[in-house]
């Protein structure tokens, strides 16, 4: 019998991937194994181990039809294993199905080796109608052979001497047309009226009516004046994008031959200039933030594409200090529960699986530090307590519609911001229930500043209440 | 000019009951208090000198509002920072640091600029305070009387 499944499993021809041993319900992960949770929709017809199996197959060493080259390999070794498919509750024809990688599988500290493999081929498999990429466990063994934040979370506290309260900083607006001379005036505003930071916007690189080479020379000097009154160490994020590793290194050298704490980059020039990038923020001690141009267009959609999860796992072993990660109360996509396992993914060393936040294995990262998230898009001085509350104090909260479209001026804007951020820290500090009345907060605040309440009454209202549409499956029950 | 580094210094100057709580929501933490103080404020003088060691172990609000008051009072024309160190795996940094007493005047900074080939500039950030000899760096101060700590 079993020498029959033996002959039948080397038979020239196509048979099922389950049978070729890509499902193995009874195989248990190895704590070294790289795990992958993938949500799948089977077309009709197809049973979900079968699919589950695809997936493991097609991400790893399989093709369509029988090979006997197989047979000069370990093969079993080289398999993925489809190793459990559960039915998602509540979304019909949809199932997740976990897959065990073995470690050799991937090339030590390669964020592009390891997605080409496991988001690869398999995104177009036809027997899908649709994958997700869910959640990933990246073993302690694999992620040690990564750098990671060049400085992380801890270093950039005490490079920049802020501590205690989550940083400031704006992107600089419109986000297109400024020129070089009046880009400085829009940095320097802001970094004296009280933020830490400003930011160059994604899509500012080097157009003809700013070149990257004048907006770095004004910039610096607006980040130098603005250090000068008020005693504070402060950055803008001047943007390398380039089309070239070579035009980004002639940027970034620029950046940090100015005395530039912090440069970045998008998401869009890959992992491998990421990886890049990194290498170099750690050799020239400059941090490194990354824009995530362009994520929506896998992240979001529930039923394919690569949760942010995902890539906010892949970001810190590439090695950014700063990635956005969602503002929860802002005018961009993100779940409370979503973006708590975004937030916890990035900062803790140890994460527990937890399904109503997203996670579905538990993640170690030994001590390689945490990415610092940047909450920006649609916040305000108003919603202060809100983002302190879901978002806590190892985060950036980038105020750029806030700060600069503030009725008094942009340095009034940002030190509505600062104050506003300062009293709530206080009021958390003294023991106050600053979820529940930090409205009052803001306005005891704002009696001594009237830059606040200057904001207070120009944005106090303005929420973007619409429904997410990236959701864990799971929703907890509050059972206090 | 008003230096704003520290959590609180767009804030009204705490009060000491209101450094006290500040204090004690650090020791619930089990982070350790120390009162730190210097005349040269350059934002990249991170060694401010040492009033005392950290207090590991205290229990009390009141025993580090103590030190804070003795420190100001010995250098009532210094900035004075009270800090809290959590050294908890994977942080072993400072988790709190704010500004407690300041000179009567802060005179700020200079902004020098070195320039040099192809329109780029060296920067360089120049505290007026230490253009003094430590200790006489602001006027209005009776400090360097009572240095026993200093050093």
């Amino acid at each position: 019998m079993a020498q029959d499944q033996q002959a039948e499993r080397w038979s020239a021809g196509v048979i099922p991937y389950a049978q070729m041993g890509y499902y193995a319900p009874d195989y248990v992960p190895a704590d070294t194994d790289l795990l992958a949770a993938f949500r799948i929709t089977p077309q009709p017809g197809v049973p979900p181990e079968e699919a589950g199996a695809a997936v493991a197959g097609e991400s790893s060493t399989a093709t369509w039809t029988v090979v006997w080259t197989d047979r000069l390999t370990a093969y079993d070794h080289y398999q993925a294993k489809c190793y459990r498919v559960d039915p998602v509750p509540g979304r019909d024809g949809e199932y997740i199905a976990r897959i065990a990688y073995d470690i050799d599988l991937f090339e030590e500290g390669s964020i592009p080796n390891l997605t080409s493999s496991i988001i690869g081929n398999v995104f177009g498999f036809k027997a899908l109608k649709a994958l997700r990429l869910e959640d990933m466990r990246i073993p302690l063994h694999y992620v040690k052979t990564f750098q990671g934040p060049p400085h992380g979370i801890v270093m950039e506290r005490e490079y920049l001497n802020k501590y205690g309260r989550p940083l400031l900083g704006a992107t600089t607006k419109p986000k297109l047309g400024l020129s070089a001379r009046n880009y400085g005036r829009v940095v320097y505003e802001a970094l004296r009226g009280g933020l830490d930071f400003t930011k160059d916007d994604e899509n500012i690189n080097s157009q003809p009516f700013m070149r990257w080479r004048d907006r770095f020379l004004f910039t610096m000097e607006a980040v130098n004046r603005a250090q000068e009154r008020t005693g504070e160490i402060k950055g803008h994020y001047l943007n390398v994008t380039a089309a070239t590793m070579e035009d980004m290194y002639e940027r970034a050298d620029f950046a940090r031959e100015l005395g530039s704490v912090i440069i970045m980059a998008d998401l869009t020039v890959g992992y491998t200039a990421l990886h890049s990038m990194a290498r170099w923020a750690r050799r020239n001690g400059v941090l490194l933030h990354l824009h995530r141009a362009g994520h929506s267009t896998y992240t979001r959609q529930k039923s394919h594409g690569v949760s942010f999860r995902v890539i906010a796992k892949w970001s810190r072993l590439i090695g950014v200090d700063h990635i956005h990660a969602g503002t929860v109360v802002g005018k961009l996509e993100g779940d409370p529960a979503n973006v708590r396992g975004y937030y916890d993914t990035l900062r803790e060393a140890r994460i527990p699986a937890s399904p109503g936040n997203g996670i579905y294995f538990d993640q170690d990262w030994g001590s390689m530090p945490g990415t610092m998230p940047v909450a920006s898009g649609g916040i305000h001085a108003g919603q202060m307590h809100q983002l302190l509350h879901y978002l806590g104090e190892d985060v950036v909260l980038q105020f750029g519609g806030g700060t600069i479209g503030h009725p008094l001026g942009i340095a009034a804007g940002a030190t509505a911001n600062r104050v506003a951020t300062e009293a709530m820290i206080k009021a958390r500090n003294e023991g106050r229930d600053f979820a529940a009345e930090g409205e009052d907060i803001l306005r005891e605040a704002a009696k001594r500043c009237q830059p606040l309440q200057v904001a207070l009454d120009t944005w106090g209202e303005v929420t973007f209440n619409y429904e997410s549409t990236d959701t864990p499956d799971v929703v907890v029950t509050p059972t206090a | 000019m008003r230096i704003t580094q520290g959590t609180f210094s767009y804030l009204p100057d705490l009060t000491d009951d209101e450094i006290a709580v500040q204090i004690g929501y650090a020791l619930d933490r089990d982070w350790a208090v120390a009162v730190e103080f210097t005349d040269d404020p350059h934002p990249r003088n991170v060694l401010w000198e040492m009033w005392g060691l950290p207090m590991f172990g205290l229990a009390d609000p009141a025993g580090a509002l103590d030190e804070v008051l003795a420190c100001r009072a010995a250098y009532p024309g210094h900035y004075v920072r009270v800090t809290a160190y959590d050294a908890s795996l994977g942080r072993q940094t400072t988790a709190l640091s704010f500004i407690v007493s300041r000179p009567a005047t802060e005179p700020g900074f200079r902004l020098d600029r070195q320039e040099t080939t192809d329109r780029r500039i060296r920067y360089s950030l120049h505290p007026y305070a230490a253009e003094g000899p430590r200790g006489q760096r602001y006027a209005a101060g009776s400090f360097g009387q009572n240095g026993a700590r200093e050093g």
